[in-house]
């Protein structure tokens, strides 16, 4: 027996030395949440800068991946102890879940204050999807209730050089030129499109960006709303392009297997004329091959019946949490923080568009080609009804199926329009 | 000792580890069955009892994620068989105490400790249809006309993903095995030696009977490890093309993650909780009945 | 012929042992060569030889994921909850192979059954509850959950192990005057030697990749384990890819040791000399 106490001595003496007492939390500074890896050592750079100025310090903490940063700020929301200031990852019914739960700040009035002064810097875009107008069907009391600190598009990027080795003059503007480019690459021997497909939410982009060209707005929210049937011949003709798109022959292979940033490793290095990818590609091509020479063009229209629309909007928001002692604070140092000099700062350092629209001069070329599709953005949380993930995830797959061969345009509208009926019923 | 107060003192020696299991596993475990009776999207102050919907609907009506289940079930029956076979192989080999058997013991160690980040890149890029090295050896050999996008046909994906899981598992098997066979006392063997038993005859009839519990360890292990395995399939293929290589955990964590129904990932968990306990109980029985023929 | 017999099986035994061996080490020279290349080269150029090997890598992962502070807090978190994880489940493993007491059958398929069942949803409970307990963002509560995690299994694998071992040396101890514990520490253990080593890998492992739980329940940056050093290299778009792999490869180092320490134990296994005393 006294063994045993022994070891239960030398058990809990370990116990206890290595156990920190916890220290009472600190609220003499303003503690941020975020999972932007890239943009921590600007952060850090940001917060000294303004612990110079104002005295009030401020800690940037990342938890990185998003996918794990997601977890603990629901954990966080359950016990109440989110940070001053923090990012929420996630569709516009988490943010509204959020703000039901009382855990943000309605930002309107500051925005709102001196004339709209804060308000004014932002692109329209940016405040949308934080944004919640009047009688919303998430019913969130209208307000906009996050502020973005830089903007994000996606679009088409082509290699200019390897366009002109197979003697392509100029980047297709239409889908038939975009289908004959990506066969003659292919005689030629280079690989025609790349984007990260196992990542089905880029999926989901295009064949939204190819539903407003084809059929417009209107149509596409009223499916959403069940209305309209995905049993259309214009969400038909859409699927349809993913069949011409695999019979051109001219997708990477492992496609649909592969996540975004393998896709960037292939456009890098030169090794495919076109991928589909975000903004944020600017960083990652100049740190993989910086004389990669490319430019960037909006999806070629499939349809001039209405305009090709882009995904895009806030990149990375950040919220203020409304049970923060340092709320007041933290509004004030947002505002710093979306201030010109600091979101230029932001630019050069993380080459990131800004949010703040007097930034936007003095940005890299390929940026800028980025920056100047602003108005043909769009993005689901700024429509005013989404669609079911459980439909996303039908056509998404389905969309793999095709490419892979599985399944016929057809079949996929048919299916997806079944589920469709069936989340409807389980709802009500 | 009074027989109660002897079996009070037994029951101090599990004690710590029932203490310990009942404030982190019990109490998270009742709140997650009784997520499992609700909706919920893990933020809302407020869920929404539903009863034993959530069963009904991953019993009756996810395709998915009974598609992941035989797909989870014939990555596990690859591991059973190529792998264990090969780990038994393996640890008969080092079990002999062949010269430099200590560099093998480490080197097919290495499999399991490396991350699954550079497993994911290096298997992809084996595995790639355009530059990848798999194809660029079956050229080499004249087998070119196998070449494909392994990862991507629909036709090899879950067996190219079974076979990287195998070879990142078998290592854990090996080792659990070779300690299994240090523990036998050798003196079995040379008394079997004496008794003119032959290599073969020592194995069937000195090996194996001590090895059968060792067995079923790795046996139960293994269906463990592979059917919540997933880490690998986000990293390699995200239970792409078109679903064809996703597992119950994956569904899970779209669930949660991706669809924000937490009561659904929680149901889904305990369905899947139960069978591999029934599965384990069932092996269990086996070899109760093995040990006792 | 005898001899020549046993060079010709030797020799496909090798062969077939170089050929796994070739297979596995592949990956950690890609790794390593990766480690040593820039940004720029490490997909362009995928040989395995680096023309100029970019070392400086291995400092910048050093310094930039800040690891001489994580490194401690992950060998402090190794050494606590494997100790703790071999010391409560090798005390559970022993009662439920050799003693007798109430409800035991039951306790013990329960943590069978705990092995079995994931709890995806059960981070956000266990974190309240740590909040409730004053334990969250403490090292204290970080050990006690991966306890938690690693205890079923070990208790499963050592009850299989103790009950292949022969009863005889524990019988004779016990007429010695021996009391349980006693048996338990200085009989039963030493024979689970190669038992207690796996469990003791299996473990470190675990604790020294474990992430998420970590991210989940500690907030301050100073008790934060290794993992997190290796975050900062890949964002959500951006991932540095040779830093990375030079980091990757200087947390693995230690796992390796700590292989190369124990696999000792599995195979010069004390049971054939305690047998023989």
């Amino acid at each position: 027996m006294r063994l045993l106490l022994g070891v239960f001595i030398a058990f809990t003496l370990i116990f206890g030395g290595c156990a920190s007492k916890d220290k009472a939390v600190k609220k003499d500074r303003i503690v941020v949440w975020h999972w932007m890896t890239d943009r921590q050592e600007a952060f850090e750079e940001l917060s000294k800068k303004y612990e110079d100025l104002t005295g009030i310090k401020v800690n940037f903490e990342l938890f990185s991946p998003p996918d794990s940063y997601s977890q603990k700020i629901l954990a966080a929301a359950q016990a109440k102890t989110l940070s001053d200031i923090f990012g929420v990852l996630g569709e516009k019914i988490d943010v509204a879940s959020f703000i039901k739960a009382g855990h943000v700040v309605d930002l309107t009035p500051y925005l709102e204050e001196n004339e709209a002064e804060w308000k004014s810097r932002f692109f329209t875009s940016a405040l949308a999807v934080t944004s919640f107008e009047k009688d919303n069907a998430f019913g969130v009391t209208e307000g906009t209730y996050a502020i973005p600190i830089d903007l994000m598009n996606i679009q088409m990027v082509c290699n200019n050089k390897l366009l002109r080795q197979a003697g392509i003059q100029r980047p297709p503007q239409a889908w038939e030129e975009f289908i004959a480019d990506l066969k003659t690459l292919k005689e030629k021997g280079i690989k025609g499109l790349v984007s990260g497909w196992a990542e089905t939410w880029m999926i989901d982009c295009m064949v939204s960006n190819y539903a407003f060209n084809i059929m417009g707005e209107d149509k596409v929210i009223k499916t959403i709303k069940a209305e309209a049937p995905y049993t259309d011949s214009d969400w038909l003709r859409v699927f349809k392009l993913f069949e011409e798109l695999r019979d051109s022959g001219g997708l990477a292979s492992g496609v649909v297997t592969m996540d975004n940033k393998y896709a960037e490793q292939l456009f890098a290095n030169e090794k495919v004329a076109f991928a589909f990818n975000g903004s944020w590609c600017v960083n990652v091509y100049q740190g993989m091959n910086p004389k990669l020479d490319y430019s960037v063009i909006l999806p070629p229209e499939a349809s001039d019946a209405y305009p090709m629309k882009i995904w895009g909007g806030a990149g990375s928001s950040f919220y203020v949490n409304a049970r923060s002692f340092l709320s007041k604070e933290a509004v004030e140092f947002l505002k710093w923080l979306t201030d010109k000099e600091q979101q230029v700062f932001l630019v050069n350092k993380t080459k990131n568009l800004p949010s703040n629209r007097q930034a936007l001069s003095g940005i890299p070329k390929e940026l800028s080609e980025f920056a100047d599709d602003s108005d043909s953005i769009t993005h689901p949380n700024m429509w005013p009804f989404q669609e079911y993930p459980a439909v996303i995830e039908a056509f998404t797959k389905g969309v793999q199926s095709i490419i892979i061969g599985e399944k016929t345009a057809q079949e996929l509208v048919e299916e997806v329009q079944r589920i469709k009926e069936k989340e409807i019923q389980r709802r009500n | 000792m009074k027989k109660g107060t002897r079996e009070f003192t037994n029951f101090l020696f599990v004690l710590p580890a029932l203490i310990i299991f009942s404030v982190f596993y019990i109490y998270p475990f009742f709140k997650v069955f009784n997520l499992s009776m609700h909706s919920w999207n893990g933020i809302d102050p407020t869920m929404k009892f539903v009863g034993f919907a959530h069963f009904k609907e991953v019993i009756f009506d996810d395709k998915a994620w009974w598609s992941s289940m035989a797909q989870a079930g014939y990555i596990t029956l690859w591991a059973l068989t190529f792998q264990n076979f090969l780990a038994l192989l393996l640890a008969l080999a080092c079990d002999r105490a062949i010269r430099a058997g200590s560099v093998y013991r480490v080197i097919f160690f290495l499999p399991p400790i490396l991350s699954e980040i550079v497993v994911g890149l290096v298997w992809k890029w084996i595995y790639n249809g355009d530059f990848g090295l798999l194809n660029h050896w079956l050229s080499m050999v004249g087998l070119g006309y196998l070449a494909r996008d392994w990862l991507s046909d629909s036709s090899t994906a879950l067996t190219a993903i079974a076979l990287v899981h195998c070879w990142k598992g078998f290592g854990w098997a090996f080792i659990i095995l070779l300690a299994g066979l240090q523990t036998i006392p050798r003196q079995l063997y040379e008394a079997a030696t004496v008794d003119g038993a032959d290599a073969l005859k020592r194995f069937t009839n000195v090996t194996v009977p001590m090895m059968i519990p060792v067995f079923v360890l790795v046996v139960i292990l293994t269906i463990l490890g592979t059917m919540q395995g997933f880490a690998l399939i986000l990293a390699m293929t995200r239970g792409g093309p078109a679903g064809h290589t996703e597992v119950p955990v994956i569904r899970i964590l779209f669930s949660m993650i991706k669809y924000r129904r937490f009561g659904y990932a929680c149901c889904q968990a305990l369905i899947f909780g139960f069978i591999l306990v029934c599965i384990s109980f069932m092996l269990n029985r086996v070899s109760k009945f093995f040990k006792q023929a | 012929m005898n001899r020549l017999n046993k060079i010709f099986i030797n020799t496909v035994i090798h062969s077939f042992l170089i050929f796994v061996g070739l297979i596995c080490i592949f990956p950690l020279l890609w790794m390593l060569a990766s480690a040593l290349k820039t940004q720029q080269t490490v997909f362009k150029d995928m040989s395995l030889l680096v023309n100029s090997p970019c070392w400086s890598n291995f400092y910048i992962a050093w310094t930039k994921g800040n690891f001489s502070m994580y490194f401690f807090n992950s060998v402090l978190y190794a050494l606590s909850v494997v100790f703790g994880i071999v010391f409560i489940s090798s005390l559970a493993a022993y009662a439920f192979s050799r003693l007798k007491f109430p409800g035991k059958n039951f306790i013990f398929y329960m943590f069978l059954a705990a092995m079995m069942i994931p709890l995806p949803g059960s981070f956000v409970p266990l974190y309240v509850l740590l909040v409730k307990l004053g334990l969250a963002n403490t090292r204290t509560g970080y050990i006690f959950s991966m306890i938690n995690v690693g205890l079923a299994l070990s208790i499963y694998l050592l009850k299989t192990f103790f009950d292949k071992l022969p009863r005889d040396l524990e019988d004779s101890a016990r007429i010695d005057g021996c009391g349980r514990l006693r048996i338990w520490w200085n009989v039963a253990l030493p024979m689970a030697k190669p038992a207690i080593a796996v469990v003791t890998i299996f473990n470190t492992l675990n604790v020294w990749n474990e992430y998420i739980l970590a991210l989940i329940i500690l907030q301050s940056k100073s008790i934060m384990p290794l993992q997190k050093g290796l975050m900062v290299f890949q964002g959500a778009h951006f991932t540095e890819y040779p830093v990375l792999m030079a980091g990757i490869t200087i947390t693995i180092i230690p796992i390796v040791f700590i292989y190369l320490f124990m696999q000792k134990f599995i195979i010069k296994g004390l049971t054939a000399e305690v047998l023989l005393g």
